[in-house]
């Protein structure tokens, strides 16, 4: 496979990377070259869409390729447990104000993934990138970062996950070394703040946390955190909720010089507000003003499926990702009172273990007609029992279609179940 | 039961509560009020007195450096001890098992623990993740236990204790046997929301702690489904 991609390589590469490797050693020039037709092999042969095998080739033969990519470019980092795909996407269409934006928009957020990304969109000014929090050491060392947007941290695939005070710890000390990169970071979030504060450049946003029960404890001091309203801070050291630059209000955004912006968006719910606040306070920092970028803010329409919305045999399907506690709580807030599919999978990249469907309340589905699908939907049924909320299984997607009235279908699924779902609809964006 | 009412005590969902634990009180509490037993439930904090007169607790998984304190807070506060010498029912799960034998391994320190349960841990040389099954004690006279694992730690039961049961598939105490009892105290390495998939085990502590011998039989086609299904899964391993 790797010598009939090295075949046809010889073929692609001369006309189409003039720019983007300038000046690169010639190895990274060649691992670009073939990166990227690896990549648009992976598409044409419909394996995927092509965002990590192309990185992933190009890593093997040159293991700086991403840094050889990054270099010369201003570039936005995303990381956090929650929301990082739609604030990035947000992010790279504010910063679009600017010039062109390489970014990994499909999701694919490792090391491979960013290089895929950056390969493909060939020469950019700017980057924004998405990643994965275990990597985020790793990928500043190679990007050089101008800023670092960090969101939450919350329990999420614990079977193999570092624990959240442990990412945290990560975090801090990778950030101490670090000192010219500006932080940007959500003030809601005592682990986050604790990580962030080690930074001596931070812009704080203030994007609310619905989701609690993984900051009870100071990371600091191991006493208490006593909250009040929105704000917080710990019983037994000065660990406190810094004063926010950029807070969200009502359906939109407060501004560090005071000014309140309304914020319209396509994506529902009170979560995108602030990863909106988010994407305007890291646009700030390279320059863009919000008003500048708000119009663009409100074309985003979905995100790698998230959010879409499909017709199919008169029901509006709309698709929504959970895959964690504090997502589920998000997603539950963003449903329109309608039927509403629960799909959940315990495959690998989901996680084996199915646990965390206890520290989810799913009351707030009382009433309305639920059904429920996917690998794990007993483990789901015994939940929803346990939580007085009534369902009806179904064995695939297409029974839920017909099972439900015209109209409105909500679909929360976690990440596989949701990817499962999505091929169903033709890999809807 | 030593009220009108069933009372059940978490105990410090703020240090032990890693993996949904917070479902074996709510399973409890829905089993009990199912049956028309009157039943509250407390969740009770660290920084918070152990209530002595409770007649369920429930103790969970966790990390190493809350699990030290726990213990610590515990073996000062001294309410659970006086519970258990009242006569009251524990389970505990994982980490928070550990914690009731006589020491067990945080940080690489040994710690000393409760000493409820005759058993010690220490840490094995790998990490047992994954389905776990075992054929319960059979004088407690419950189908096979199911449940997902997720411990570094190995455990030695001492002589006042018996197993929990004898392993069908993965690991628990040592590959051989899995949990322990002793009295009214379960303990058991089937983390987080055990009783999920064990409602047998749920109805085991209500009996123990209403003093019935029997309860109405509850409508349990969803938690036979699962069983199966997870029972069938460790069989594939």
């Amino acid at each position: 496979m790797i010598l009939t991609v090295w075949q046809l390589d010889v073929t692609f590469a001369s006309g189409t990377l003039a720019g983007v490797t300038d000046g690169m050693p010639l190895i990274a020039k060649v691992a670009t070259s073939v990166s990227k037709t690896a990549a648009a092999l992976s598409r044409a042969a419909g394996r995927g869409d092509g965002s990590v095998i192309g990185g992933w080739i190009g890593l093997k033969i040159d293991p700086d390729l991403l840094a050889h990519l990054a270099a010369g470019r201003a570039v936005a980092l995303v990381s956090g447990t929650n929301g990082k795909t739609t604030t990035t996407r947000l992010t790279a269409a504010a910063v679009g104000v600017l010039g062109r934006v390489a970014t990994n928009s499909f999701g694919a957020n490792m090391p491979t993934g960013h290089t895929s990304a950056l390969a493909k969109e060939g020469h950019t000014p700017f980057a924004v990138l998405e990643v994965d929090e275990h990597y985020l050491a790793q990928v500043i060392d190679q990007t050089r970062p101008k800023v670092v947007a960090l969101l939450n941290l919350s329990r999420d695939q614990l079977d193999r996950a570092k624990e959240v005070a442990m990412m945290a710890q990560l975090w801090k000390t990778t950030l101490a070394g670090h000192p010219d990169i500006r932080v940007v970071a959500n003030a809601d979030d005592p682990m986050v703040v604790w990580a962030a504060a080690s930074s001596p450049q931070t812009t704080w946003f203030s994007a609310g946390q619905r989701w609690h029960d993984d900051s009870f404890v100071c990371p600091e001091s191991g006493h208490p955190i006593e909250r009040s309203g929105g704000d917080w801070w710990c019983t037994g050291c000065p660990l406190r909720r810094p004063r926010p630059q950029w807070v969200v209000e009502d359906e939109g955004v407060i501004d560090p010089r005071g000014d309140w912006h309304l914020v319209k968006l396509q994506l529902p719910g009170r979560v995108n507000i602030g990863n909106a606040a988010t994407a305007l306070a890291v646009a700030a920092e390279f320059g863009v003003r919000p008003i500048e970028a708000l119009p663009r803010l409100s074309r985003v329409a979905s995100i790698a499926g998230r959010y879409a919305q499909v017709d199919r045999d008169g029901r509006n399907i709309r698709l929504l990702l959970a895959k964690n506690p504090a997502s589920w709580l998000e997603a539950f807030d963003m449903a329109d009172q309608a039927p509403t599919l629960l799909s959940i999978n315990a495959r690998d990249p989901d996680g084996l273990d199915t646990s965390w469907l206890y520290d989810v309340d799913f009351s707030p589905l009382r009433d309305r007609p639920v059904l429920i699908t996917g690998d794990r939907a007993f483990d789901l049924a015994v939940r929803l029992q346990v939580n007085h909320v009534p369902f009806r299984h179904v064995n695939s997607f297409d029974e839920a279609l017909r099972s439900v009235p015209p109209g409105r279908l909500e679909v929360i699924a976690n990440y596989t179940a949701f990817q499962d779902i999505r091929a169903e609809l033709d890999r809807v964006n | 039961m030593s009220t009108e009412s069933l009372r059940i005590v978490w105990i410090y969902p703020d240090l032990l509560s890693t993996y949904g634990d917070r479902g074996n009180m709510l399973i409890l509490a829905r089993r009990a009020a199912d049956r028309g037993i009157p039943v509250e439930t407390y969740e009770v904090r660290s920084d918070q007195r152990m209530p002595n007169s409770a007649d369920i607790y429930l103790i969970g998984g966790g990390e190493d450096g809350p699990q030290a304190l726990a213990a610590q807070r515990l073996l000062t506060d001294g309410g659970l001890h006086q519970a258990v010498n009242q006569g009251a029912a524990i389970l505990s799960i994982c980490a928070g098992y550990q914690l009731l034998g006589h020491s067990f391994y945080a940080k690489g320190a040994k710690c000393a623990g409760l000493g409820l349960l005759d058993i010690t841990s220490d840490r094995g040389e790998t990490r047992a993740v994954g389905e776990l099954r075992g054929d319960i004690d059979p004088r407690l006279g419950l189908p096979p236990l199911t449940g997902f694992e997720n411990h570094g730690g190995r455990t030695h039961l001492g002589a006042h204790a018996a197993p929990l049961a004898r392993v069908t598939g993965g690991i628990g105490n040592d590959g051989q046997t899995e949990g322990a009892w002793a009295g009214k105290i379960l303990g058991t390495y089937s983390h987080g929301p055990a009783l999920a998939r064990n409602p047998a085990i749920a109805d085991l502590l209500l009996r123990w702690s209403t003093g019935a011998d029997r309860l109405t039989p509850l409508d349990d086609t969803w938690s036979e489904r699962l069983r199966n299904e997870r029972l069938a899964a460790t069989n594939a391993v």
